[in-house]
């Protein structure tokens, strides 16, 4: 008779994430008090960092891209019942596709070089994603165990090819030579520049819009095809889905293809949009932050972008927050980011019931039910 | 039945008991007082909220209000040991035993004489056997639980339950897993304890065994005490209009079927569950176009692999498989729904619906690829609501809310839903496992219709139920199943429940597969 609380469909989308947002920044506020610094002042640093000017706001956009992406590869895998930790392997896999068309472009067309590195990306995240998929589907050999192992066959991989093939002939760190101009993504400061605007100068990118397209397109995927049914279907119960003649180890594979695919766009952003060549673990830990943003999201194209937004805003925000504040490191920006994985994803069901019981009484006064 | 005489202390008395579930309002002031001495029943369909009420007076859950009395004392039961205490003991409908434990150590779980298994286990033994004795519950104290019968299962919680002092019994659908002989088996054991001056609250929703068993019966409707009767004063169709709040048909009216060409055959099929254990050992039957055949037997006895490699989700051992005259078919639901095969799966819940999804979603589960339900490619989401709104019209569902989830729905309109699916797919075979199982009796004539509809249509039904009322009032023939093997078949002229309970029980008799 005991089900877990229920919350009406606003309230667990914002409601719920916002109280638990809420009670991570306090707890880090109290922890910047005790590190003797004034959390009044952290804070408003946090959020001006994040958003108090236009390049600032440049950054956080620029690094949510990267979260939109692995956010949701992992989301689709999660639809489809699988957890998928590879998304940063995929992601550096897909990168290395991104980085040979991009070096091999020579003197093509920019309309020809972009299709065929967003083709590229994604097919090389998918590969990358494909053999631990294969084995679960045929030999029962778990996605989650597979794909972290991957993840480190990916870092050895690139390592070795950027130490020993890709490197810029000449020189000492692992790096490959400069895209050329053909190869590379307009800023969003110069995309408005041509127009008249005038926006301080940011990573930001065209790619920024590539992975909300993704995030439309994932929507429509998931929710709108037969491949996206029997996907979801074979999600959320897998007897069911042999029921209905849909055959698991497909949807396992398929979900996989296009979870590593979408984790290889932010190879886009990050090579083809900000650094223009391959580097050393460009990835940084975005393929692990968009499983928090996965989670947070509700595995939702709309509930992913905002999550991204906000995990982009901690990272720039934090960044200036360790730049201002002596006693406050790079470390400490990594302990926020984990209260707020910590409240937003572990800890979320500590809030639902209390929330589903006020909000249940508050009805109850007005008379209906 | 001959009453005991009223006394004036009843055994249990529950005084206003009310306790509500968010919007839902399980149990509405319930009162009513159970006499020392007596069997009683406490009857009412699924969700009237007889399993809330067993749970607030074995301590499982606090009541919002009302009071509880024992022997005309005011008892308070916040955990089942408190009931206990009071002389309250309950068996309940999934048994909670150990199955990898023999039956003594599972006496001495909790047994508050057994503290110290090594020394006490001599002590121990000779308490439990000679209470056995007195009890006439023969039980066998060293054997594995998990390889007994489901009915000496059920005397060994009932054992565990007297063990602890339990004057008063409370025995959850005991029926539910038990053969018809089993059956009777218990209904003689309550008799015995009445006899004894034990007092038994016996919660079921089946007519007959209130009418069997009962002295006197308490009937719940939608969380409310409706009706306080005499079992000697009341019959059958009074017991289900009280349940129901309207006058129900207990049997479904039919014609004559008029078996035409073979739809569904297996010849020889031998079917294994995942740990390899053979589940049906040779089974070879047809079912016609224009029929029902019903598979009569106690749950286990491998009816449910039977369903699931005809519906292509389990690959047989051995045998063959042969529809609408195709046969060679792998283990794939996917073709045997292009031939036309429909599959009202037993356990619904665990395999016929995505409980996540809402109602029109999963009114496509199986027909998702059908060029109807899409356009240009992608899932045609109006015509899925349209879909959904016409069968929920058509099929009595409530709430008619096409985008509801799913797991919001009573089992009742979960299962019509699955039904529904099934129906209007258009079958020419249709497999249907416990088609009532969880249904309220009003909800059961709907179905049973239903399915009477689809053979005077032309199509083939094999039904599978463990519900003997079920299989005489729908089958036109009837195969028995026990121990993976059809024990034989009888035309519905010819099945008697004596005949069929024989068989139930594996004894062969002559006319068997």
């Amino acid at each position: 008779m005991s089900a877990p609380a229920k919350l009406p469909r606003w309230a667990d989308l914002a409601l719920l994430p916002a109280v638990s947002l809420g009670a991570a920044l306090l707890l880090s506020a109290a922890l910047v008090a005790v590190l003797g610094e004034n959390p009044a002042t952290a804070l408003r640093l946090l959020f001006t960092g994040a958003f108090g000017s236009g390049d600032a706001v440049g950054y956080t956009l620029y690094y949510a891209t990267n979260f939109i992406f692995t956010g949701l590869g992992v989301a689709v895998a999660y639809h489809a019942g699988l957890f998928n930790i590879g998304a940063e392997g995929q992601a550096y896999v897909g990168g290395l596709g991104v980085s040979l068309v991009c070096l091999a472009a020579g003197g093509w067309p920019a309309w020809v070089v972009l299709p065929l590195a967003v083709a590229a990306g994604a097919a090389f995240g998918a590969a990358w994603a494909f053999i631990p998929a294969w084995l679960q589907a045929r030999r029962g050999s778990h996605v989650v165990i597979t794909t972290i192992m991957f993840n480190f066959i990916a870092s050895a991989l690139m390592t070795y090819l950027l130490v020993n093939v890709l490197i810029k002939p000449g020189q000492q760190s692992p790096e490959s030579r400069e895209f050329g101009a053909n190869a590379v993504l307009p800023a969003v400061h110069e995309l408005l520049a041509t127009v008249g605007l005038k926006v301080a100068p940011s990573p930001l990118n065209l790619a920024f819009l590539l992975a909300l397209a993704a995030g439309g397109l994932v929507w429509v995927l998931l929710w709108r095809t037969r491949w996206g049914y029997r996907l979801r279907v074979a999600g959320a119960n897998p007897e069911a889905a042999v029921y209905a003649g849909i055959r698991p180890g497909r949807v396992t594979i398929g979900a996989m293809l296009l979870s590593g695919a979408l984790a290889g766009g932010l190879g886009l952003n990050e090579l083809m949009g900000a650094q223009h060549r391959l580097t050393l673990d460009f990835p940084g830990g975005a393929g692990f932050v968009g499983i928090a943003v996965a989670l947070m999201g509700r595995n939702q194209p709309v509930g992913i972008s905002a999550a991204a937004v906000l995990f982009g805003a901690l990272y720039q925000g934090g960044s200036q927050l360790a730049f201002d504040l002596p006693r406050i490191n790079r470390d400490f920006v990594v302990v926020i980011q984990g209260l707020v994985i910590l409240f937003c994803g572990a800890l979320e069901n500590v809030w639902r019931g209390p929330l589903a019981r006020l909000l249940a009484t508050r009805r109850g006064d007005q008379g209906g039910a | 039945m001959n009453a005991a005489p009223p006394a004036p202390v009843p055994a249990l008395e529950l005084r206003g008991i009310d306790k509500r579930f968010g919007p839902v309002h399980a149990n509405r002031a319930v009162s009513f007082a159970v006499r020392a001495g007596t069997v009683h029943g406490l009857i009412g369909e699924n969700g009237a909220g007889k399993s809330t009420l067993m749970n607030i007076v074995y301590g499982l859950q606090p009541p919002d209000a009302g009071a509880i009395f024992v022997h005309g004392r005011e008892v308070r039961l916040r955990h089942p040991h408190e009931a206990l205490a009071a002389g309250i003991g309950m068996v309940h409908q999934h048994f909670m035993l150990v199955d990898t434990f023999t039956v003594l150590e599972n006496l001495l779980l909790g047994d508050p004489d057994a503290q110290h298994v090594a020394t006490g286990r001599a002590a121990a033994r000779e308490k439990w056997a000679r209470l056995a004795g007195e009890q006439g519950l023969e039980v066998p104290l060293d054997a594995v639980v998990g390889e007994l019968p489901v009915g000496v299962q059920q005397r060994v919680e009932i054992l565990k339950a007297l063990g602890r002092k339990a004057e008063i019994l409370i025995l959850d659908e005991p029926t539910a897993v038990l053969t018809p002989a089993e059956a009777t088996q218990l209904f003689h054991l309550l008799a015995r304890l009445r006899a004894q001056g034990k007092t038994v609250l016996l919660v079921t929703h089946k007519l007959r065994e209130i009418m069997a068993v009962t002295d006197r019966g308490t009937v719940m409707r939608q969380g409310a005490v409706v009706a306080e009767l005499d079992t000697a004063r009341t019959s059958p169709p009074e017991l289900a209009e009280k349940m129901v709040g309207r006058s129900v048909l207990l049997r479904v009216e039919k014609g004559p079927s008029r078996p035409g060409k073979v739809l569904l055959e297996a010849a020889q099929l031998a079917v294994a569950d995942d740990r390899g254990v053979p589940r049906v050992k040779g089974v070879s039957f047809q079912v016609r176009a224009g029929e029902i055949v019903g598979i009569a037997g106690v749950a286990g006895n491998g009816q449910s692999a039977l369903l699931e490699a005809l519906a292509g989700i389990r690959a047989p051992t051995a045998g063959t498989i042969r529809i609408a005259g195709q046969a060679d078919l792998g283990a794939d639901p996917a073709q045997r729904r292009r031939l036309g095969l429909s599959h009202v799966p037993e356990d619904r819940l665990r395999i016929g619906v995505v409980t996540a999804f809402a109602a029109e979603d999963n009114l496509i589960l199986g027909q998702q690829e059908r060029p109807e339900f899409s356009r240009r490619g992608l899932l045609d989401r109006r015509a899925l609501t349209e879909n959904c709104r016409r069968a929920m019209a058509e099929y009595d569902l409530r709430p008619p809310d096409p985008r509801l989830r799913l797991g919001a729905f009573s089992g009742g309109n979960q299962q019509k839903l699955v039904l529904a699916r099934e129906i209007e797919a258009g079958p020419r075979v249709l497999l249907v496992g416990q088609p009532t199982r969880g249904v309220d009796i009003g909800a059961i004539e709907f179905i049973h219709r239903r399915l009477v509809a689809l053979r005077d249509a032309g199509k083939a039904v094999l039904l599978v139920s463990v519900e003997l009322d079920e299989i005489l009032g729908l089958a036109d023939r009837i195969l028995v199943m026990a121990g993976g093997e059809i024990m034989g078949e009888l035309p519905r002229a010819e099945a008697t429940e004596e005949k069929l309970g024989l068989l139930m029980a594996g004894v062969r008799t002559e006319g068997g597969a």
